[in-house]
């Protein structure tokens, strides 16, 4: 039986089926739904851990045991936990080791587009890259055999494409590993598992050994394979940019890696012989082709495919035409004569976040922000964020700006989420450093973004069981806040008060912006009403940026359908044109 | 059965184009294609538009359509719908849900929001057969706005060559048991507005 998976769900399926037994990840899109699908397993362990540097350890100590583990993450997720891949490359691990690294080419939901085939290569661990699901599957359980067999974790590269795209996948269970419930001795191994240097200095050379091996056993790897055509033109490519490749050039030969780190040697040099013109097509970084020009082969590569952005056959088709590789031109597409608006993410009708960012506004506050629904709050017409680097950064941010000393006020904002990931440690910082920032919470219970995972805060596991929730006030008065404020978003004046005080003062101070995400809650009111006489048309409402509210010629009317009954726009109005219903 | 067809289902987010799609591509799996589905829906739940492109064929291998390759754009909002105007040819038909969702830029008085007529011969010129369907009004009716992606897939379905059961069947299994009716319902109603 086949059934329609994404890639993301059949990496699940291909844990199950390879006995898995414990999975651990923090969301991060395009990776999500890998690790929340293992928890659909019973036969699998599954957590959200506080950051990707936790999951990666835990995975890492279930494998140190003898079981096999999976972790999973977004491409900049493995900056988080990359200390952590290159230590268990070091050490090595007794279970299988499974890394669900998600690249995103195009940056559909993310802040830079690296090429984590570079991670593979510097940590010195192989690397697996499927183009469908039916691969994603099986190359789940290729890892974890490969990963038993030298003794290394081994990465697996999926991009959005592949994570989000839902292929036929075959449901035979009929080879399934059953994972064992034997109860595992640890096996003490200083020398391999204390990574001082001496212990350190011993095993970098089994790494290295590893990696000939490896590179040897690509050669043979029925993953990394030919499809012959009519060798006037042979195209080097893997993931699901192969899939492209192959419909733009139905005749081509095609090599088609499976394992990209490391690569095949022998086989890229006899393919090239084989073959007139060699082209390698792969998305971002001129990974494959620089290895190719290395080995003194000529090919065509980042001089035709671009080196930024997603690829597609339109994009495929496009270039390889000019380059004069096919002959089937692009379709003659006209250019639309209309101008039609973009439609960018907005916070949502009734978003607590709003309040916020309304409020920073009007105090003229330079924040340094972070990431989450909130980074919203950058967006027009609010554009209350001026900075967004990474997780976590803002808080450290805002320290180091307020140290040097600049003009005007300041604050820095993560959320729950962001704040158990990477917001404690420069919490921690701005507190044991004498700083004096105001460093803002916006707790609304849930991991949002990402579509409303559980975690630290909310009192949930993954696995749908109650659990302890960490207090977020209790946190940061135990690192040693002496000024930490609660407020509710909605309560606006207050929420001026508040963060004009903590900001304007020469102490460090925390204030937590509680409200729950009101996507998450499903919360209604009833909706305002626009008071038609008294509504100046002035436009302060509308300065909140919510979808709801939309100006007409003569007065501003609110969509009942999409509004959530806040009362934002009430509390802001100058002419006290919109009035809240009472509420029943 | 055809060598492929290439469907384009955009919507912004809410809007039911995930289901519809997913329903679209398990019918052409259980008519016998090879089928993909692709979907961009990272910020849907904010506002942003929902993309789905669905691939029906003897063997698919991009789960991305190629430009000016679409045989069927459905459209559940007019600008959404304008945005795929670069994958049609001559052949393709647009089915577009006449509803409109103003984005933040229109609703600030920032950008304005193109005319039904504009967005109408933008398509129309560009395909075969292009028609409005009254998918919001119609599902209205049914009682519920968020059968209009049902009653557009029932309109589509008029124009392929698969016994209806097979749809009705793929609805059962995808859609929440208590509105399996309801919806079987919206999709004969779509089915039927086939002239």
């Amino acid at each position: 039986m086949k059934k329609l998976l994404s890639g993301n769900e059949a990496f699940a399926f291909g844990a199950y089926l390879a006995g898995v037994q414990l999975a651990a990840a923090y969301p991060g899109t395009p990776s999500t739904e890998v690790v929340k699908t293992c928890a659909a397993y019973d036969t699998i362990y599954a957590e959200w851990s506080p950051n990707e540097k936790v999951a990666m350890d835990v995975a890492i100590g279930a494998a140190y045991t003898g079981r096999r583990a999976l972790c999973a993450m977004k491409h900049v997720g493995m900056n988080v936990a990359a200390e952590s891949l290159f230590y268990s490359s070091y050490t090595g691990l007794k279970g299988g080791l499974v890394i669900i690294n998600a690249d995103d080419p195009g940056m559909h939901s993310s802040q830079n587009e690296q090429d984590n085939r570079n991670y593979a290569k510097f940590a010195k661990v192989p690397m697996l890259e499927p183009s469908d699901s039916e691969e994603a599957k099986n190359y789940v359980r290729i890892a974890l055999e490969m990963s038993e067999q030298f003794d290394t974790p081994v990465m697996i590269r999926t991009t959005t494409r592949l994570s989000h795209s839902r292929t036929l996948v075959d449901m035979d269970e009929s080879n399934r590993v059953i994972p064992t419930d034997e109860i595992p001795a640890y096996e003490r191994n200083i020398p391999k598992y204390v990574m001082v240097p001496a212990n350190a200095r011993r095993r970098h050379p089994v790494v290295e050994e590893r990696l000939q091996k490896l590179a040897a056993l690509a050669e043979t790897l029925d993953i990394n394979k030919i499809e012959p055509g009519n060798d006037e033109i042979g195209i080097i490519t893997s993931g699901v940019v192969y899939q492209y490749a192959r419909e733009v050039f139905p005749t081509a030969t095609i090599l088609k890696l499976g394992m990209v780190w490391p690569l095949p040697k022998q086989m890229i040099l006899d393919f090239a012989k084989r073959v007139k013109k060699l082209v390698v097509i792969e998305e971002l970084d001129p990974f494959i082709e620089e290895y190719v020009k290395v080995l003194g082969l000529n090919c065509i590569g980042k001089d035709v495919y671009p080196i930024m952005g997603e690829f597609s056959p339109s994009l495929i088709r496009e270039v390889s035409y000019k380059a004069s590789l096919i002959s089937e031109a692009p379709a003659n597409v006209s250019a639309v004569n209309i101008e039609l608006p973009m439609r960018p993410p907005m916070l949502c009708p009734g978003c607590g976040h709003r309040g916020l960012f309304h409020a920073l506004k009007r105090l003229d506050v330079s924040v340094f922000g972070d990431i989450g629904c909130y980074t919203l709050g950058a967006a027009p017409p609010l554009a209350a964020m001026h900075t967004c680097g990474c997780m976590g950064a803002g808080f450290g941010v805002v320290h180091g700006v307020d140290k040097v000393g600049v003009k005007g006020r300041t604050a820095a904002v993560l959320g729950d989420s962001t704040f158990f990931h990477s917001g404690i440690h420069p919490m921690i910082d701005v507190l044991y450093n004498k700083g004096v920032s105001t460093l803002i919470i916006t707790d609304n219970r849930i991991t949002a973004m990402t579509g409303h995972q559980d975690n630290p805060g909310t009192g949930m596991t993954l696995l749908g069981e109650p659990a302890e929730r960490i207090d977020i006030e209790t946190v940061v008065r135990g690192l040693g806040a002496k000024r930490v404020e609660v407020v509710n978003p909605y309560e606006i004046d207050n929420v001026m008060n508040v963060l004009k005080e903590c900001i304007d003062s020469d102490e460090p101070s925390v204030v937590i912006v509680r409200y729950p995400c009101v996507l998450n809650v499903k919360e209604k009111h009833p909706v305002p009403v626009v008071d038609k006489e008294a509504c100046t048309n002035c436009g302060t409402c509308l300065k909140i940026g919510c979808p709801p509210l939309t100006k007409n010629e003569e007065y501003v009317a609110i969509d009942s359908i999409l509004c959530n009954g806040c009362g934002l726009c009430a509390e802001v109005c100058p002419f006290n044109a919109i009035k809240k219903p009472e509420e029943q | 059965m055809r060598n492929k067809i290439d469907f384009i289902v955009a919507g912004v987010g809410g809007q039911g184009t995930i289901l519809a799609s997913d329903i679209l591509v398990e019918v052409g799996y259980k008519a016998g294609y090879d089928v993909k589905k692709s979907e961009v829906h990272g910020m849907s739940q904010r506002g942003g538009g929902v993309e789905s492109q669905v691939r029906w064929g003897k063997k698919v291998y991009s789960p991305l359509i190629e430009k000016g390759k679409a045989e069927f754009v459905l459209g559940f909002e007019m600008l959404e719908a304008a945005r795929w105007t670069e994958y049609l040819n001559p052949s393709s038909v647009v089915y577009v849900n006449k509803h409109k969702m103003f984005p933040p830029t229109v609703s600030t008085g920032q950008a304005v929001y193109p005319a039904e007529s504009a967005i109408e011969e933008e398509l129309k010129f560009r395909a075969q057969h292009f028609e409005w369907i009254d998918a919001i009004g119609l599902a209205q009716q049914l009682g519920n706005p968020a059968l209009a992606g049902v009653i557009m897939l029932g309109r589509l379905s008029a124009d392929l060559e698969i016994a209806p059961e097979i749809w009705l069947n793929v609805i059962s299994d995808l859609v929440p048991a208590r509105f399996v009716e309801l919806n079987k319902k919206a999709f004969i109603t779509g089915r039927e507005l086939k002239g």
